[in-house]
């Protein structure tokens, strides 16, 4: 038990990073603190890939000239890496629409507090 | 021409449209509208030469820059693909000219160049979902496409952003979730080729992590169809969006999702994995049941045609993944046919909804009165012809897709479900008479009072310009003639489109 829990380290951490940007999302009261959870719940499925392409005593997945056989056991996967790459893009844009939203709300509504937000909201119903 | 190189056109049409149009508009910008139209009209071409190859020679592959597959990204046209992207790309086409005049009346001049490349973006990223064979991709055009809606979505009214932030944060946990499945697949099957995985899938022990896999793709595009639970980013962002917008997204946004699930689940996981081993299928079709019922009776309470149209699309949305929860042909006949039916007349009634805004001023229900019969027609009729289809009144769409859905619960002999599609049908009429009801006949209250003090109503026609008109009515009238095809379309189309193993 002890061992499958050592043994899987990385991801008891992946886990807890998940929990903890899924805790910011829903709980906090502020956007910009909900924008952070959301990129700390990417963050960790980007970390969920990397961990996925890791082996013990692997190098970095580089043909040399001289290098003929190729053994899969001595690299790393490059192609989770490569993946995650685009995924980091899309979290930077995900971040960058975010943020520009919680300006035009603030614009509009003077605050980022989700409970004054749906306050105000509520004045703007129409009859 | 090799038809195969046709393959990658709609997708790759509107990509160079979404970067070209803010580079000509930098001096142009009246010519933004015409590009997208352009774009529009060559990929919707394209979709239908598409169709037309892939029911004469069977399914067509496109390999990117001829890498083999498990190595490259690889694009398929079947039966499915292929139907979906024409329905889809025709409906946008509709869509795209109506927008043409109603970006002009609710969207400032200076931002119809990145509206209209955030359009043709969000159609990339639909096209793309539906062509592509590989799961990341799946992601990458899922992202896309999401991303340059909340930008749709907020430059609608004053709450709109608080919409679209709403929506931004449910779709991209749910693009998150769909990406964790994608890794936990990767991790059993080492590949991320759809075709690849079918194979390599039987020769798998079902293990905990491909369980997990499912699990985790089926909230992610859940999310995104908005299947019952999953639904709470779609009325806020449906009603407070511009009428471009909800007129683009309501008929395309969900059936990607639920066209996601389709591919996925059906033609990859196979239908022994999903109903007899891992029950997702199930699942799928209980939470479309109550979605259904749920969606039916919030729509009748809503004040706002808009708003009643977003829980209305709960409900039928509910009816799609209800039909692919069946597993069974009918069933997923039906749930193809909703797909496109329900395309064709969500575009329609948010087309009317955006007329009203445009001529009244609102689209609240109880300030309608049968004043509109006279004024404006054409737009009336086309809620009504569009309302009834909704209902399921036989000559239009709406009566047979509902039609296979319960041929299919009667094939698995759930009379639960049969009764649930029954009753919604009834809640249909309900919801949607109510509108009917104002704008046809004389409202107590108010008319009495009119007949009295004034004389009588304006006469004159206060009709929509002809530029909204005639799209509108093109679905209104698409609604019957494709009724009548039905039956060309599911022996052509369709019954090649089912999954193996029905």
């Amino acid at each position: 038990m002890i061992k499958f829990l050592l043994g899987h380290y990385a991801y008891w951490f992946i886990l807890a990073l998940l929990v903890i940007g899924l805790y910011g999302l829903i709980i906090k009261r502020n956007l910009v603190k909900k924008v952070i959870g959301l990129s700390i719940f990417q963050v960790a499925i980007i970390l969920f890939f990397i961990a996925s392409s890791t082996k013990w005593g692997a190098t970095v997945p580089v043909l040399t000239d001289h290098q003929e056989v190729i053994q899969s056991a001595a690299y790393i996967n490059p192609l989770p890496h490569t993946l995650m790459l685009t995924a980091i893009v899309v979290g930077v844009a995900t971040s960058g629409v975010a943020f520009a939203l919680i300006i035009l709300i603030y614009r509009r509504y003077r605050t980022l507090n989700e409970n004054e937000l749906l306050e105000r909201l509520k004045e703007d119903e129409p009859e | 021409m090799n038809p195969s190189s046709l393959v990658p056109f709609p997708p790759l049409i509107y990509l160079f449209a979404g970067i070209f149009i803010p580079l000509v508009t930098l001096r142009w910008r009246r010519l933004a509208g015409w590009l997208a139209l352009t774009a529009t009209t060559a990929a919707a071409f394209f979709s239908v030469i598409n169709l037309l190859q892939v029911l004469k020679q069977g399914i067509i592959p496109y390999r990117f820059g001829g890498w083999i597959p498990p190595i490259g990204i690889e694009y398929i046209l079947d039966p499915l693909s292929g139907f979906v992207i024409t329905v889809i790309n025709l409906i946008a086409l509709g869509v795209i000219v109506h927008a043409h005049q109603s970006v002009k009346a609710e969207i400032k001049e200076s931002r119809w160049p990145p509206y209209y490349a955030l359009v043709m973006l969000f159609l990339t990223g639909a096209n793309g979902i539906i062509m592509t064979g590989d799961f990341f991709n799946l992601y990458v055009f899922l992202e896309i496409g999401s991303l340059s809606l909340y930008g749709l979505i907020a430059v609608g009214e004053k709450k709109s952003p608080v919409a679209a932030f709403r929506y931004l944060v449910m779709g991209t946990v749910g693009g998150g979730f769909y990406l964790l499945g994608v890794g936990f697949l990767y991790l059993v099957t080492g590949s991320l080729n759809m075709g690849d995985v079918r194979n390599i899938l039987p020769h798998l022990q079902v293990t905990a992590p491909l369980v997990v896999a499912l699990t985790l793709m089926l909230i992610g595009l859940g999310i995104k169809m908005a299947v019952f639970p999953l639904h709470g980013w779609l009325p806020d962002a449906y009603t407070y969006a511009p009428s471009p917008t909800s007129a683009i997204m309501a008929p395309i946004g969900t059936k990607i999702g639920a066209y996601a699930i389709a591919r996925i689940f059906f033609f990859i996981f196979g239908i022994r994995l999903i109903t007899q081993i891992v029950p997702i299928a199930q699942v799928l079709a209980w939470l479309s049941a109550v979605g259904i019922i749920y969606g039916s009776v919030l729509a009748m309470a809503q004040n706002e045609i808009k708003r009643m149209l977003a829980y209305s699309s709960v409900a039928q949305v509910g009816y799609i993944g209800l039909g692919l929860g069946l597993a069974n042909s009918f069933g997923f006949i039906g749930a193809l046919l909703h797909i496109m039916n329900h395309g064709l007349m969500k575009a329609c009634l948010f087309l009317v909804a955006g007329n009203f805004r445009l001529k009244l001023g609102h689209s609240r229900i109880d300030r309608l009165d049968d004043s509109l019969r006279r004024s404006m027609p054409w737009s009336a009729a086309a809620f009504t012809l569009a309302a009834l289809a909704m209902i399921g009144v036989p000559p239009t769409v709406g009566f047979f897709s509902k039609w296979y859905l319960a041929l299919g619960t009667i094939a698995s002999r759930n009379w639960l479900f049969l009764a649930i599609i029954l009753l919604s049908s009834l809640l249909n009429a309900v919801y949607f008479f109510r509108v009917i009801e104002r704008m046809y006949f004389p409202w107590r209250g108010s008319s009495q009072k009119r007949t009295l003090s004034s004389p009588a109503p304006k006469n004159e026609s206060q009709e929509v310009s002809l530029g909204l008109l005639l799209p509108t009515l093109i679905f209104a009238l698409a609604l019957i003639v494709v009724g009548f095809l039905n039956v060309w379309l599911v022996k052509t189309i369709l019954t090649k489109a089912l999954p193996a193993g029905f």
